[in-house]
């Protein structure tokens, strides 16, 4: 029996459809866009100005707030200007516009292939290094990396949960860097499991990618202490508390952290980054990014310079955006954000570009609820969506908080089940951010 | 242009209509068997309660909501079928079911604000007031078609259940009716006394078997309430098996197959979670052993039902799900 999460859950299609292609390297763009937020926090601030000279990997934005992520330059070229720009949303960013010209790289970063095993940083220099070099949670949430491993926290922290799960149809990004880079992402852990000291680490790997499995198993045999563990296909399986769940059947509490049951778990893309960083001297400023969509002929996992927009990428990818395409979404199609903006640039969060037909882009109407309780056996959280709907329809706040609509992950579960189109997770979504709204302030 | 909407971006094929689609197409058997069984009788009656029930639907919503009818979700086909499929094969019934269906879709679902607001199983509603209110009838019943032994012609016959009742209450035992009550063979294929839907257990558990195949009900109310009335039967019949009837039989008769599969597990009459269903099923198949047993009908499995849907809100307010991060 392959492990899997306690309640809940769904089945949608998988769709890998670009899981066999290769990672490629897109072309480099003429023209960066790069935002000075992208992670989880306060912007970095930026350190240059319109006329200066940048290289590859040099240090443009400097994280320096608690909570915030240094930016490095992902182009060589001429700063033009440092202004507003629109994310995908269209909301106005800071960002720094980046003129390229060449690619020339900062000489501290090994370019050569080779795998380099050793890694001779003691412990705090390996988390200096990952915030110098401005690493954050690639899965999607952009926390970070350096503060969810920091040192001084005192907790006992006994498994290191490595996310090479991927359960959002579509998305390949992470399948391929686990077969492209099994043995970095495997020195990656050992490294930062030894550093931080800590005893397991784990990767839990979806059983739609026997490919990974097979190949991660065999690499991971030689490092200690590390387990590579294939789970169930069932979403979300990926989700932070339902991982930690399959894992070490720990669960995470209301409200509280993984590192409250003595776990911190990390996405296998960060881990690959990681490795980057600290073995390679390479800053994070390009990640894969997997382009794909069923009315699209050609699928790609491609290497992009972060700032590169997104209609290029697309553009590059498929050729002129068809008209039978109803919408793109930044990320998968169960947690994903659809685009509004699509000159907006590329960020380090962003795993994916989902392009749709038209067809599959239309919310169905909604009817009544016929009371079959699909959403509540779906929720991975035990809770009670349609109670939430009709909870928050009626403005009810007190009593969505009381049936726990904090715990919510959104993950999109109860929506895609209930036969009566139900905006469930979009109702959740505006109730849990009413009941915030109501809490006093910390 | 460009769509923007927030996620999921996609959606299960699940749809309303689909699973009253699927519900549906799991009728088909009982429909065929209720043809062979009793002949152009059963299909007037089930075509009739079927158009009946679409068009009060649809009248009520036209004209007196005046809202665009949903009639179109097949909800009303599914209630017609059902209704048609609870009540005797004679030629009474032609007129009779056109009030039933009066009285379910008026009363049992529309008088509530239709599809998922109604508390009730709307074909028991419509069923169980076509029993009051015309008690002769709706238990006068034709013997199905004795195809199998070469007999052809209808007779009226009581159902088994109504002979126990009968015979008990006048004193006797069910040794004494026990030639009478069917054979196995013909409450698993067909041809005992009955209403269209419950003669044949063969074509109900077809049915049922592809509604859990299709996702459309989950085991757990037919499971908990076929095995509650057996245990409590077999309990019954264990003590006294001159005054209680064996558990097999209980299950056969009286449609209790026909309600643990479609009319127990009607979605919008029973509670949401897991542990809910359970309840749910085995208050329905103790009610119906007690009711059958001690009550004044013979037969108990509308009205347990029935009573059950009147306590599934606070079932669901009793058995909420299990809180993952509790
Ligand atoms: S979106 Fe929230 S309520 Fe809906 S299934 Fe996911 S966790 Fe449960
Ligand atoms: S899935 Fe939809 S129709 Fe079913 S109970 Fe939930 S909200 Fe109601």
């Amino acid at each position: 029996m392959l492990k899997t999460f306690a309640i809940g859950g769904i089945h949608p299609s998988d769709n890998k459809l670009a899981a066999n292609q290769p990672i490629e390297y897109l072309p480099l763009p003429q023209q960066v866009v790069v935002m000075m937020s992208q992670h989880i926090g306060a912007p970095a601030v930026s350190l240059v100005e319109p006329g200066d000279k940048v290289l590859v990997g040099q240090l443009i934005g400097e994280g320096k707030a608690f909570m915030s992520a240094n930016i490095h330059s992902p182009v060589s070229g001429v700063v033009t200007k440092v202004d507003m720009c629109r994310d995908i949303a269209g909301m106005p960013k800071p960002a720094v516009y980046i003129n390229v010209e060449g690619d020339e790289w900062l000489s501290t970063i090994d370019r050569s292939p080779e795998i380099k095993y050793e890694c001779n940083l003691d412990p705090s220099q390996v988390f200096d290094k990952i915030k110098e070099m401005g690493i954050v949670g690639l899965g999607g949430a952009t926390f970070p990396t350096h503060i969810k491993y920091a040192a001084n926290d005192d907790r006992n922290i006994d498994y290191l949960i490595v996310n090479g799960v991927e359960c959002e149809p579509y998305l390949t990004a992470d399948s391929r860097l686990l077969v492209e880079h099994a043995t970095e992402i495997c020195i990656a852990i050992d490294i930062v499991r030894q550093a931080r000291g800590i005893a397991h680490a784990a990767i839990g790997i979806e059983a739609n990618k026997p490919e990974a499995i097979a190949l991660m198993t065999q690499v991971a045999g030689r490092f200690e202490s590390l387990e590579v563990v294939p789970l169930k296909m069932k979403y979300p399986q990926g989700a932070e508390k339902q991982l930690i769940y399959a894992i070490t059947h720990r669960r995470v509490p209301s409200g509280k952290l993984p590192i409250d049951v003595g776990c911190i778990i990390s996405n296998a893309g960060t881990m690959f980054a990681i490795y980057e960083a600290l073995q390679k001297n390479k800053p994070l400023f390009e990640r894969v990014v997997t382009v794909t969509g069923k009315g699209v002929k050609t699928q790609h996992n491609y290497k992009v310079r972060v700032g590169t927009s997104i209609k290029s990428l697309v553009e590059f990818s498929i050729g002129e955006i068809p008209g039978s395409v109803g919408k793109i979404i930044s990320g998968g199609p169960m947690m994903g954000k659809a685009i509004f903006n699509l000159d907006a640039p590329t960020t380090k969060g962003m795993g994916g570009v989902l392009i749709m037909n038209e067809s599959e882009s239309v919310r169905q109407e909604e009817t009544t609820c016929i009371r079959c309780g699909k959403c509540l056996n779906a929720c991975p959280m035990g809770l009670e969506p349609y109670l939430f709907s009709a909870l928050v329809r009626h403005e009810r706040y007190a009593e969505a908080r009381q049936r726990n609509i904090l715990d919510c992950i959104e993950c999109g579960s109860c929506a895609y089940s209930c036969p009566a189109h139900k905006p469930l997770t979009s109702e959740i979504r505006l109730g849990k951010a009413k009941v915030r709204a109501m809490m006093p302030k910390k | 242009m460009l769509y923007v909407s927030d996620s999921p971006h996609i959606h299960s094929a699940d749809s309303t209509h689909l699973m009253m689609w699927h519900v549906f197409v799991a009728m088909l058997p009982m429909f065929v068997v209720s043809i062979l069984f009793f002949g152009l009788s059963a299909l007037i009656i089930t075509l009739t309660s079927v158009v009946c029930c679409c068009l009060f639907q649809w009248v009520i919503e036209r004209f007196v909501f005046h809202r665009p009818s949903m009639v179109g979700d097949g909800s009303a086909v599914v209630t017609g079928m059902l209704l048609a499929f609870n009540v005797p094969a004679t030629p009474s019934m032609y007129w009779i079911i056109i009030i039933g269906a009066l009285v379910s879709m008026g009363i049992g679902k529309m008088a509530f604000g239709g599809l998922g607001h109604n508390p009730f199983n709307p074909a028991l509603v419509g069923r169980v007031f076509m029993l009051i209110s015309f008690p002769v009838q709706m238990t006068t019943w034709p013997v199905a078609k004795q195809w199998i032994s070469g007999q052809v012609d209808a007779m009226t016959g009581p159902t088994p259940l109504g002979l126990i009742k009968e015979t008990i209450a006048n004193g006797g035992t069910i040794a004494d009716v026990s030639s009478q009550l069917p054979s196995w063979g013909s409450y698993v294929l067909g041809s005992m006394g009955g209403s269209l839907g419950e003669v044949s257990a063969l074509a109900i558990i077809a049915g049922g078997v592809y509604l859990l195949c299709c996702k459309v009900i989950t085991w757990r109310i037919p499971v908990s309430f076929i095995g509650a009335a057996f245990l409590l039967s077999g309990l019954l019949w264990l003590v006294d098996a001159d005054m209680y009837l064996d558990p097999l039989h209980t299950l056969l008769s009286g449609g209790l197959l026909l309600g643990a599969f479609f009319m127990a597990t009607d979605m919008v009459t029973s509670p949401m979670s897991h542990s809910g269903q359970l309840v749910f099923g085995i208050g329905c198949g103790l009610l119906t052993v007690v009711i059958r047993t001690w009550g004044a009908y013979p037969e108990g499995v509308s009205f347990a039902i029935l009573l059950m849907n009147a306590v599934t809100p606070l079932i669901n307010k009793g058995f909420r799900p299990k809180r993952f991060s509790a």
